[in-house]
């Protein structure tokens, strides 16, 4: 069977082979291994575009991007001092509504060492018009993510001024439990802790003195 | 079988020869088994191997019937397993039996694996077999991972949640990579439906194949020993190995003999303690997934806790990367390292037995830094618990970076010829 298979092999061939410096007379070798690369080569590059759907069926469709539409929040009711949230308002993530009093907006214009960006200054973190201290459009106001940006826990809202057991000195913000990271009432991440980032502030504009648009910017409304 | 055999061809030889001249089926049962010559002087490590071969075929079986009851959707997949629970017939043995075959799976492979580095099973010709079983060990934890989403209990929900937000740490396409696993802007049922997806196709084919690969390259290479000496540099005069016993029926007998060991205390867990404490299926995967609300511990089931805990040992920025992107190195740092052994061990022997002392102390310390990390990772990360999970991190590696030296410079002994 074998001896079969050369001798088949050994006719067949001859009739291809082209002159030039090869070093076998009946076998191409060169022509041979140009075919086989030119074969595998093309193989590849269709192989890669028939991954395309299948790489491509993963990413978010489009229902869950329609799932994700901006979310109307009426907020009257919000007094100062409160919290809305977390409520599944963007992209159906957590988000914290938080209604600062007066003292506690005056504490975020304080100078705080403590913090790691005090001044907002990774702008993927928050649309321009939150770059302040109290990382909002109103500062009685604030809309942030509840996901924290180490590993994507939600973190829980501690807002009074008062001595917790993860912060004896605690002015008020948030805290997450998974990782001990902390957050100041405006997101804003206090140094050596997990968390490397401010909590996000999504998009938001204000339909009207009371109703709250997450996911639209006024610009883009 | 059917050769040799003085009387009349029966029934069943007859069948075994029609079946040869069509596959050579007595040709891999002796390849595999009757002719298959192990080592005389296997021990009680030796066992491992057939157990997370039991422990595969019982995941398989219990698997397909759990899919049968089982429903991957949002609404539907917390209470399905309730209802596996409460209302299929025998339902709660299956899950039980399942989700503890999980965590045996991982005691064996560990206990397995652990034999490999006391005997130097990873050394020449076997690099490859090592290589493979770590293929094994890395589908396997995906398999876990994936698997334990599925009860879509409030664990389920943010432990995936956690793990997936790792690949965030990734410089540039983090976030984008996030979002094309989840495949939505959280966590949700589409995640659900893909894990489901990976948990029950793709990754038990993946495993499978890689079993058999890796049981195929072991009898060509063949069975390493806790000598640590090669039982074919001493033959007999029609070329069996001196010191070597047909797999079958010697060693059979007594794989069986653990099996039902095995199955005892196997079955003592899923009667008696299959929650155990909280370590095989944690409390707050008693509630249904809530995207709003974070448990107040995140931990891994135990099998990972090692590993997260040197996740959450990186806990300071270096060379401009934030701490989480390394924590994420480190992760995967340690769990990649060991299929670097076979060209780690400079030692001149391969087993514990006849190494130095050096040797025999860092595998002791990398044992017992592997426990305290997987220990540490089922607590709270205080800044003591963080420190010492840092020592810890630090042995964990050192076993792997320093081995090319201590392996070396120690004083070895002297293996016997034969095995002992």
């Amino acid at each position: 069977m074998a001896a079969e298979n050369v001798q088949a092999v050994s006719v067949g061939v001859p009739a291809g082979v082209e002159e030039g410096g090869d070093s076998s007379p009946e076998v191409n070798v060169g022509r041979r291994y140009l075919l086989i690369g030119a074969t595998a080569a093309l193989t590849g590059v269709g192989g890669m575009f028939a991954a395309v759907p299948f790489v491509k069926s993963w990413v978010p469709s489009a229902k869950a991007r329609a799932a994700g539409a901006p979310i109307r929040v009426d907020i009257s009711r919000l007094k100062p001092g409160e919290i809305l949230g977390p409520i599944p308002a963007w992209r159906g993530q957590p988000v914290f509504i938080v209604a600062r009093d007066q003292a506690a907006v005056e504490r975020l214009k304080e100078d705080n060492p403590d913090l790691a960006d005090p001044a907002s200054e990774n702008p993927e973190r928050q649309p321009d018009y939150a770059r302040n201290p109290w990382r909002s459009r109103e500062a009685e106001v604030g809309v942030y993510l509840g996901i924290c940006t180490h590993l994507g826990c939600s973190p829980k809202y501690h807002g009074e001024v008062k001595p917790e057991g993860f912060d004896p000195d605690w002015q008020g913000g948030f805290f997450c439990p998974c990782h001990g990271s902390r957050f100041d009432l405006a997101g804003r991440v206090v140094k050596g802790v997990p968390a490397p980032d401010n909590l996000d502030v999504p998009p938001y504009s204000y339909e009207s003195d009371t109703v709250i648009v997450i996911g639209i910017d006024e610009e883009n409304a | 079988m059917a050769e040799g055999n003085a009387r009349p061809a029966g029934r069943l030889s007859r069948l075994m020869a029609w079946l040869d001249e069509r596959m050579p089926l007595t040709e891999t049962i002796e390849y595999h088994a009757t002719k298959y010559y192990a080592p005389k002087n296997f021990n009680f490590w030796y066992y491992f191997g057939i157990l997370a071969t039991v422990v595969l075929a019982l995941q398989l079986v219990t698997g397909i019937w759990l899919t049968m009851s089982y429903v991957p959707s949002g609404d539907g997949a917390f209470a399905s397993v309730e209802y596996i629970m409460r209302d299929v017939e025998y339902g709660w043995l299956l899950r039980y039996l399942h989700s503890t075959g999980a965590s045996a799976f991982f005691v064996v492979v560990y206990l397995h694996m652990f034999r490999a580095l006391a005997y130097g099973s990873y050394r020449k010709p076997r690099e490859l077999l090592w290589l493979i079983g770590m293929g094994i060990y890395l589908v396997l934890m995906a398999e876990g991972f994936f698997g334990y989403l599925l009860p879509w209990g409030n664990m389920s929900y943010w432990g995936a949640q956690v793990i997936v937000s790792l690949f965030g740490a990734i410089p540039i396409v983090g976030p984008d990579l996030m979002e094309w696993v989840r495949g939505d802007f959280l966590m949700s049922e589409i995640t659900l439906n893909r894990f489901f997806a990976l948990h029950v196709v793709a990754l038990p084919l993946a495993l499978v194949a890689l079993v058999f690969v890796h049981i195929v390259a072991l009898h060509h290479v063949g069975s390493n020993n806790p000598d640590g000496i090669d039982i074919k540099a001493n033959k007999d005069a029609s070329g069996k190995p001196l010191d070597g016993i047909p797999f079958h029926p010697y060693y059979t007998v007594h794989d069986f003999r653990a099996t039902v060991v095995f199955l005892f205390l196997f079955c003592a867990v899923v009667f008696f303690a299959p929650e155990m404490a909280g370590y095989f299926i944690e409390k707050p995967n008693f509630e249904q997934a809530n995207p709003l609300k974070t448990p107040e511990l995140i931990a891994p089931v135990w099998y990972y806790t090692p590993f997260y805990s040197m996740l959450r040992a990186a806990t300071f920025p270096f060379l401009g990367l934030a701490a989480k992107f390394w924590g994420l190195v480190v992760m995967g740092a340690a769990i990649l390292l060991p299929a670097t052994l076979p060209w780690l061990d400079r030692s001149p022997v391969r087993s514990m037995r006849y190494k130095g002392l050096a040797s025999k102390l860092m595998l002791t310390l990398f044992v017992i830094s592997f426990f305290v990390l997987g220990y540490l990772g089922t607590i709270h990360p205080t800044p003591v618990a963080t420190a010492i999970a840092q020592v810890c991190t630090v042995i964990y590696f050192a076993y792997f970076v320093l081995m090319p030296w201590y392996t070396r410079v120690e004083k070895t002994k002297t293996p016997p010829e034969r095995v002992t």
